[in-house]
C-alpha cells in the first residue's frame, strides 16, 4: 500500500507514533469510510482512517486485498468492484490504521483508540463515522448453541479465509444477503441441505407499492439471477412460521413449521441465520448523536441532515450506519460527507467529486430500498421471542424474564438493566438492543419509539486497565490523584 | 462445520490450540482457525457455563472470546494468527488473573 499506511496490524508502533491532531478522522474503512477519506485527503486535509479490521474493505469488501478466494466468479462482480475504490483510497494520501478499536468519542471530537494493546487519545476537527451495519438479532430457541452463526459471519470466513460450510448445512431467514451467500457457496463447490425461507408473504401487498422504483434499479436483475441460481440447486422451504434449533452442546437439528402445517425436524450441524442488517449505533449513540426509531426498517437510525451531519458539532455519519441502503449508496454517502467536511474546513476544491452526480446515484439506490425493506420485513415471530428463548446472549436473559419484569412496572431498557443485567455484558446490547426494545414495547402496548434504546456510554468496546494506564498523562492529571 | 477451499494457499503459520500444535493460514483470524480446526465450543458462557462458539465474525457479538498469549477475553475474530501464538479456549466461567 501507499506511504499513507500508519502501520500494518501487529506492529505495535502504529498507535503510539500517530500524531495527536487531525483535520478529519474517519472511523471504518468500508465503502463509506474509504469514499469519505478519499475525498477529504484529496482536498489536502490531513485524514486518518481508523479501522477495526486487519485490512480495508469493511464487511461487503472484506479482505479485498488479501482474500485467498482468487477464482472471481465465486465472490462475484459486486465484490471485486470494490477494488476501484480501494485503489483510489490507497492513492489518496489518507493515513490508514488497521486493527484499531475506537472505544470513545466525545462532543469535543476527542477519540479514544487502542491497537495492539496500546491506547491513545486523538482529536479531529471533523469526524465521519462509517461504522456500517450488523446483522439483526435472530432470537430463536437454540440460537446460542455452537454450530449456529449468522450468514454474514459465514460469508466473512469465505472472503477472509476461503472457508466454506461443510456437513449438514441449513440456512434460515430472508433477505438479499442470504441469496448472495448461498450462491457463493454453491459456486465454490459447497452444498446446502436446505434453505428455510422466513419471508413473510403478508408483507407483499405493502411491498408492491414500491415495486416500480425497485424494478428500475440494478437490484432487480441481480436479485432474480441469484434466486434462480440458488433455487435450481437447493431445496427451498418457504413460508416458515416457526424455527428452533435443537442440541445439547451444539446444534443437532432445526425444527420448523411451514404456515400452519406440522412441525418438522431436520438434522443440521451448521445453521446459518439472517434476516437483514441494522445500523451499528453504539459509537454514535455514546457520542450523544440523536437517534430515532425507523418503523419501516425496524431499527434505530441517527437523525442526520442531507450531508450526513448529526446534532453533535463536527460529527457526521455515512454508510449503512446512517440507515440501511447498501454498499453503492454507502459510497455516495461517504463522498457527500467527505465533500461537506472538505468545504467546512476550507480544503482544496479542485479534486472534489461532483456532488449532484453523487446524489443522483444515491437516489437510485435509496429509492429501491423501500421495496426491499417492505418485501423482506422480518417477521414478528423471529424478532419478538417468547418463553425461555434467550434475548441477551451475554447475560443469558430470557424473553419470559423481560416480559415478567415489564409486569413489575419497568418501562424501558435502562431500568431493565438494574433488574436483569440485560445489555450489560461485553457486547453492550449490540445483539439484544432491538429485541429488548420491541419486546418491552409490545408488552406495554406502546410504540418502540416511546421505549427507546439502551443508554450507551464509553468505552463502547472493552479495554484493559493496562491500555488505560498506557495513555499519556498530563501533569495536572497526575497531580489530581498523586499525594505529596 | 467448515472446510478450506481447494484453491486456498498452503497453511504456513504455526500456533498452539489448548497446547496442541496447529497450522493456520497467514492472514486468517483466530476464530476462523478454531472453526475450521473443528473446535466446537470456544468458551463457556459467563452465567450458566453453557458452551459457546463464534457467531458474528465481525467483532460485535463477543462470543468468540478466547485467551491469546495469556491475555483472556480477546475477540478471536479480530485477532490474526501469528507464528508461535498460544490460543486457549475458555473452559471455565471466571479466569482470575487473566
Amino acid at each position: 500500500m501507499s506511504a499513507g499506511v500508519a502501520a500494518e496490524a501487529g506492529s505495535g508502533q502504529g498507535v503510539v507514533a500517530l500524531e495527536a491532531d487531525w483535520d478529519v478522522v474517519v472511523v471504518g474503512a468500508g465503502p463509506a469510510g474509504m469514499a469519505a477519506a478519499t475525498v477529504t485527503a484529496g482536498a489536502k486535509l490531513r485524514t486518518l482512517v481508523l479501522d477495526e479490521n486487519a485490512g480495508p474493505g469493511g464487511q461487503v469488501w472484506r479482505a479485498i486485498r488479501t482474500t485467498p478466494v482468487q477464482s472471481r466468479p465465486i465472490l462475484g462482480p459486486d465484490y471485486w468492484k470494490g477494488q476501484d475504490l480501494l485503489g483510489a483510497f490507497e492513492a489518496s494520501g489518507a493515513t490508514y490504521l488497521p486493527g484499531a478499536t475506537v472505544w470513545s468519542l466525545d462532543r469535543n471530537r476527542e477519540l479514544g483508540i487502542s491497537a495492539d494493546g496500546k491506547a491513545r487519545m486523538l482529536s479531529a476537527r471533523r469526524v465521519i463515522l462509517a461504522t456500517g451495519a450488523l446483522e439483526r438479532p435472530f432470537p430463536i430457541s437454540g440460537w446460542t448453541l455452537p454450530g449456529v452463526m449468522t450468514v454474514g459471519g459465514a460469508q466473512t470466513m469465505l472472503k477472509a479465509s476461503g472457508l466454506i460450510p461443510d456437513g449438514r448445512v441449513v440456512i434460515a431467514g430472508c433477505g438479499p444477503l442470504l441469496w448472495l451467500y448461498a450462491d457463493q457457496v454453491l459456486e465454490a463447490g459447497g452444498q446446502i441441505q436446505a434453505i428455510l425461507d422466513t419471508t413473510d408473504k403478508s408483507a407483499r401487498p405493502h411491498a408492491a407499492r414500491h415495486a416500480l422504483s425497485f424494478a428500475r434499479s440494478p437490484y432487480l436483475a441481480k436479485g432474480l439471477r441469484l434466486m434462480v441460481s440458488v433455487h435450481r440447486r437447493v431445496r427451498i422451504i418457504g413460508g416458515i412460521t416457526e424455527l428452533a434449533i435443537e442440541g445439547t452442546t451444539a446444534a443437532e437439528a432445526v425444527v420448523y413449521r411451514q404456515g400452519h402445517g406440522q412441525r418438522h425436524r431436520m438434522p443440521a450441524g451448521l445453521v446459518l441465520l439472517h434476516h437483514g442488517v441494522v445500523p451499528n449505533v453504539n459509537l454514535a449513540m455514546a457520542a450523544g448523536v440523536e437517534h430515532r426509531w425507523d418503523a419501516s426498517q425496524l431499527c434505530f437510525v441517527p437523525v442526520l441532515d442531507n450531508h450526513g451531519a448529526t446534532n453533535v458539532e463536527g460529527v457526521a455519519i455515512a454508510g449503512d450506519g446512517a440507515g440501511i441502503a447498501g454498499a453503492e449508496a454507502a459510497v455516495e454517502r461517504g463522498r457527500i460527507a467527505g465533500i461537506a467536511a472538505a468545504r467546512a474546513l476550507d480544503g482544496a476544491t479542485e479534486k472534489l467529486p461532483d456532488e449532484p452526480a453523487a446524489r443522483r446515484t444515491l437516489a437510485k439506490y435509496t429509492g429501491a430500498r423501500a421495496f426491499l425493506d417492505a418485501f423482506y420485513r422480518p417477521a414478528r415471530a423471529f424478532r419478538v421471542p417468547t418463553g425461555d428463548t434467550i434475548v441477551c446472549r451475554c447475560e443469558e436473559v430470557t424473553a419470559a424474564q423481560v416480559i415478567e419484569t415489564v409486569g413489575l412496572g419497568v418501562e424501558g431498557p435502562n431500568q431493565m438493566k438494574s433488574f436483569l443485567r440485560c445489555g450489560m455484558g461485553p457486547c453492550q446490547g449490540r445483539l439484544c438492543g432491538l429485541t429488548v426494545t420491541e419486546l418491552i414495547a409490545e408488552t406495554r402496548g406502546v410504540p418502540p419509539a416511546e421505549v427507546g434504546h439502551y443508554r450507551l456510554r464509553p468505552p463502547v468496546k472493552p479495554i484493559t486497565l493496562a491500555e488505560i494506564a498506557s495513555l499519556a498523562k498530563t501533569e495536572s492529571a497526575v497531580k489530581a490523584v498523586v499525594r505529596g | 462445520m467448515f472446510r478450506r477451499l481447494h484453491d486456498a494457499p498452503q497453511r504456513a503459520v504455526h500456533v498452539t490450540i489448548d497446547g496442541c500444535d496447529a497450522l493456520a493460514r497467514a492472514g486468517e483470524s483466530v476464530a476462523a482457525l478454531l472453526l475450521v480446526d473443528g473446535v466446537r465450543a470456544t468458551r463457556v458462557s459467563a452465567v450458566s457455563g453453557a458452551p459457546r462458539a463464534p457467531y458474528c465474525m465481525m467483532g460485535v457479538c463477543f462470543e468468540c472470546l478466547v485467551t491469546i498469549d495469556g491475555v483472556g477475553n480477546r475477540q478471536g475474530c479480530l485477532v490474526q494468527v501469528a507464528d508461535g501464538m498460544r490460543i486457549e479456549t475458555q473452559r471455565t466461567r471466571r479466569e482470575a488473573g487473566k
